[in-house]
């Protein structure tokens, strides 16, 4: 496959700056409610804070692709003291935890930059700059973006499997 | 749909375990707002004045606002109300942290628990699904340490608990509710808590809360994040560390407490230390304070940081807040700032008042040292100050000894010990712990805020207006000059023509009249605020603060879908006002409770205070005896609050307002 010259977009995070106050889940959520800004919910944010107050524990993350697998054994990680389940570290909506799945339909939500936006809105939102917006080009492999869509039906083959999917789509499809 | 609010209240009844999500009138909010307006509705059409604090009909309320949830900044107070076993008359102690959101997502705009449990139990509210829980394996543990437990037996690292410890458990009057990094410490909701036999409330919510015009209220809100920003590289210039910026307090940014320490009085409010903060002291407490602070925190949607988790030496973690790193320290006087981050742990965990717990224990000092309590009351009690306080507060919270008396509070535990203990009960208004303030000259302003409002305490009715005169023309114009946040032009004028001293200061300028008009735009933003639940420290708590009268109503417009002026928004809040004004005069007050302590300031002038009671009573439209007119609450559309007042007797005949008039005349 041919290589390109990609954007790559991300929010580099410095946890130690957060004060917990949860701003990047309220401005994600707001922003991305259809239609814009007409309602709030951070359980629909793609970014979220793991938080362990007393063990001074503040961590930012913001969601990555869908990852159909539960994952097996899960450690925990001593940082500076502070005692981390593996979890939390992980950007990926998965079927062993509620965190970056719409609360509604159970569907993968994923962190899209604030398309059309100049930067993600969670970054200009922290006041205590926890959040910080980095561009940089890289080359890659040239490959289909997987969509918001697409991420989406792959879940749900996970859950109810390949063949009631297509059966359904093609219902849906005849309705129509 | 419903915007901004929810439309559902959660209702247990504890006696009977049963649970209902009540629908709300849409009207409600329209009268009232929301927060402490729509809590004080509850409690007038379900409370009846018979009911004492601890019977199973007082009502405890836990009320979000209407911004919280949204995104408005710095909205997350959680307001709790009920009958205070302290005071008597209608609570309503605040927290922040954590919990409004949490249970605005959770689809509830309140929680009202009546009656009592038979067993200890705590409330789990996950959406729809509302269980009451057995609780007799967290008897005894810490309000801090419970939150945590039963986030651990929920397996659900997202619940927010608001909780009580051992001094709500055992009833103690100053008992608090504590939540996260926060605690509704006033007037002892913990208590109410206590004696329903509720030690913990659990929420989590995934739900979402509506905007109206939510484009429209972002471009609002961009206006207040600018001037957010604004004012925390501007700090304001010519006065004290702690009110040149916004937030409350932010004490634990702050290290220079020369002004805390000397201008407020230690012991059980009695001697201020005018030379305390030496360079010594000064090297000492930056250090302690820097080496406990392990994190800078937040409430919800906060871009301020007025709390701190604490990790000092070997205390267990906790969270502090406002200036409680000092009230244990002063009461004790204990010179050394550990001391300060070691207590509050403690008081943290047991759930006690930060402001009258300290005050509490040095009273009881006071009284051993003055040989009403006796070595028998101090039986075990270490000789110094430090230990002293330790043993005193796990007294006072397990009810044991003398701590049984102590656990009510200064005023009561006085009547209660007897033998001359009352001269020693001095420093509270309508039965509560006043700040530790002690001054030389009547402040005209602040007699009328310590008087009359219906919070009790002091700590939160202050605010937009400056503590003190600036003694420089120069610099009072320049304050001014750049003033958006007032409610009218004249109080420029008021305030640049307020001298330190000579003929136009304290106490006789301000002027009675011009008193009332600044007191009453204190209490009228600090009304919004607490019907929004929006931190004080955004708005009505500070000198020049990003939330005022004039951008409210454009949030409160836009967010809610209802068109609302300057002018409709002060009637609501006035409304709402004047109904828990009338609540309180229905519970018993009256004019004979609005004054300070007699030694509050050295020089009183007995006159001018009955003239300046007189003159904003009339203000305010209340009739001499501090009860609001028939014509007030017609203005208001509270005809059924007259109606009933004057049922009860509480008019005598029209001969309150008649005084009235004549000392106008």
């Amino acid at each position: 496959m041919a290589k390109i010259k990609k954007k790559i977009k991300t929010i580099r995070i410095e946890a130690d700056k957060c004060n917990g106050c949860r701003g990047c889940e309220i401005i994600c959520s707001a922003y991305h409610a259809e239609p814009k800004y007409s309602s709030v919910n951070p359980a629909k944010s793609r970014i979220h804070i793991t938080t362990h107050r007393l063990k001074n524990i503040w961590l930012p993350v913001f969601a990555g692709e869908y990852t159909p697998a539960e994952c097996m054994g899960r450690d925990t990680y001593i940082i500076d003291g502070k005692e981390y389940d593996e979890c939390s570290f992980c950007r990926a909506a998965c079927p062993s935890r509620d965190l970056f799945k719409d609360p509604d339909s159970g569907l993968p939500l994923r962190c899209d930059m604030c398309e059309g936006e100049e930067r993600p809105l969670c970054v200009d939102w922290c006041l205590n700059d926890v959040l910080i917006y980095e561009e940089r080009e890289e080359e890659v492999e040239e490959q289909v973006e997987m969509a918001d869509v697409q991420a989406g039906v792959e879940s749900l083959i996970d859950k109810f499997g390949l063949e009631k999917i297509v059966n359904t789509v093609a219902r849906l499809a005849q309705k129509d | 749909m419903r915007y901004a609010e929810t439309g559902y209240n959660l209702e247990i009844d504890l006696a009977t375990g049963n649970i209902e999500r009540v629908e709300t009138d849409p009207k409600m909010m329209e009268l009232h707002l929301g927060g402490l307006g729509t809590a004080v509705k509850l409690h007038w059409d379900r409370v009846p004045p018979e009911t004492k604090p601890f019977d199973p009909g007082n009502l405890l309320i836990f009320s979000t606002g209407l911004f919280n949830g949204t995104p408005a900044y710095s909205a997350n107070r959680t307001i709790v109300s009920f009958i205070s076993p302290q005071t008597g008359l209608l609570a309503y102690p605040m927290m922040g942290g954590f919990f409004s959101s949490e249970l605005k997502y959770a689809g509830y705009d309140k929680i009202i628990f009546r009656n009592k449990s038979p067993e200890w139990v705590y409330i789990w509210i996950h959406n729809n699904k509302v269980e009451i829980r057995d609780a007799t394996h967290l008897v005894g543990k810490g309000a801090v340490e419970t939150q945590d437990l039963i986030r651990e037996e929920l397996k659900d690292p997202r619940a927010e608990v608001a909780a009580i410890g051992l001094a709500g458990e055992n009833r103690v009057f100053v008992a608090s509710i504590e939540q996260s990094r926060s605690s509704a410490s006033r007037g002892g909701g913990g208590a109410i808590m206590g004696d329903k036999k509720i030690k913990a409330v659990a929420v989590r919510g995934t739900g979402g809360v509506n905007l109206a015009r939510g484009p429209e209220f972002m471009a609002h809100l961009k206006e207040v994040e600018a001037y957010i920003n604004y004012r925390n590289t501007n700090p304001l210039p010519g006065v004290m560390t702690i009110l040149s910026g916004i937030g409350s307090p932010q004490e634990m940014k702050h290290y220079d407490e020369k002004w805390h320490t000397e201008s407020f009085v230690w012991g059980n409010a009695r001697r201020r230390r005018k030379d305390f903060w030496t360079k010594d002291i000064e090297e000492s407490w930056k250090k302690t304070q820097k080496e406990a602070i392990k994190r800078y925190i937040s409430c919800y949607n906060c871009p301020q940081q007025c709390g701190a988790l604490i990790g000092h030496k070997d205390t267990p973690g906790y969270m502090m807040k406002c200036f409680s790193k000092l009230t244990y320290g002063m009461a004790a006087y204990v010179d050394d700032l550990e001391f300060g981050f070691e207590i509050a742990q403690r008081a943290f965990e047991y759930g006690v008042d930060s402001f009258s717990t300290p005050q509490i224990l040095a009273f009881a000092v006071e009284l051993y040292e003055a040989g009403i309590l006796t070595d028998k009351d101090f039986e075990g009690c270490p000789s110094d100050n430090a230990g002293r306080f330790f043993w005193l507060l796990d007294r006072m919270v397990r009810r044991e000894g003398i701590g049984d008396v102590l656990a009510e509070g200064t005023y009561w535990a006085a009547r209660k010990i007897g033998k001359g203990a009352e001269k020693y009960d001095h420093n509270t208004i309508k039965k509560h712990e006043q700040m530790n303030i002690k001054l030389g000259m009547l402040d005209p302003l602040y007699f009328l805020m310590y008087s009359t409002n219906e919070k009790i305490s002091i700590t939160q009715i202050e605010g937009n207006w400056p503590q003190a005169a600036f003694p420089n023309r120069e610099d009072r114009e320049a304050f001014v000059e750049d003033w958006p946040q007032i409610p009218d032009e004249k109080f420029k004028q008021y305030f640049l023509d307020w001298e330190p001293r000579g003929e136009k200061s304290n106490p006789y300028y301000p002027t009675p009249q011009m008193c009332a008009e600044i007191v009453d735009w204190m209490e009228m933003l600090h009304n919004i605020d607490d019907a929004l639940c929006i931190c004080a420290g955004m708005a009505s708590f500070c000198l020049k603060p990003p939330y005022h009268i004039h951008n409210y109503p454009k949030l409160i417009s836009t967010a809610t879908g209802m068109d609302v002026d300057e002018a409709g928004l002060k009637k609501i809040v006035n409304r709402s006002r004047n109904l828990h004004r009338a609540y309180n005069n229905r519970l018993g007050m009256s004019r004979a409770d609005e004054k300070p302590p007699e030694d509050h300031w050295r020089r009183r002038y007995p006159e001018l205070e009955e003239e300046l009671l007189t003159t904003y009573y009339t203000y305010k439209g209340w009739n001499y005896n501090g009860i609001p007119t028939k014509e007030r609450l017609h203005e208001l559309d509270l005809d059924y609050v007259a109606q009933d007042l004057e049922k009860r007797g509480l008019y005598q005949d029209g001969k309150d307002q008649k005084e009235n008039q004549d000392n106008q005349d």
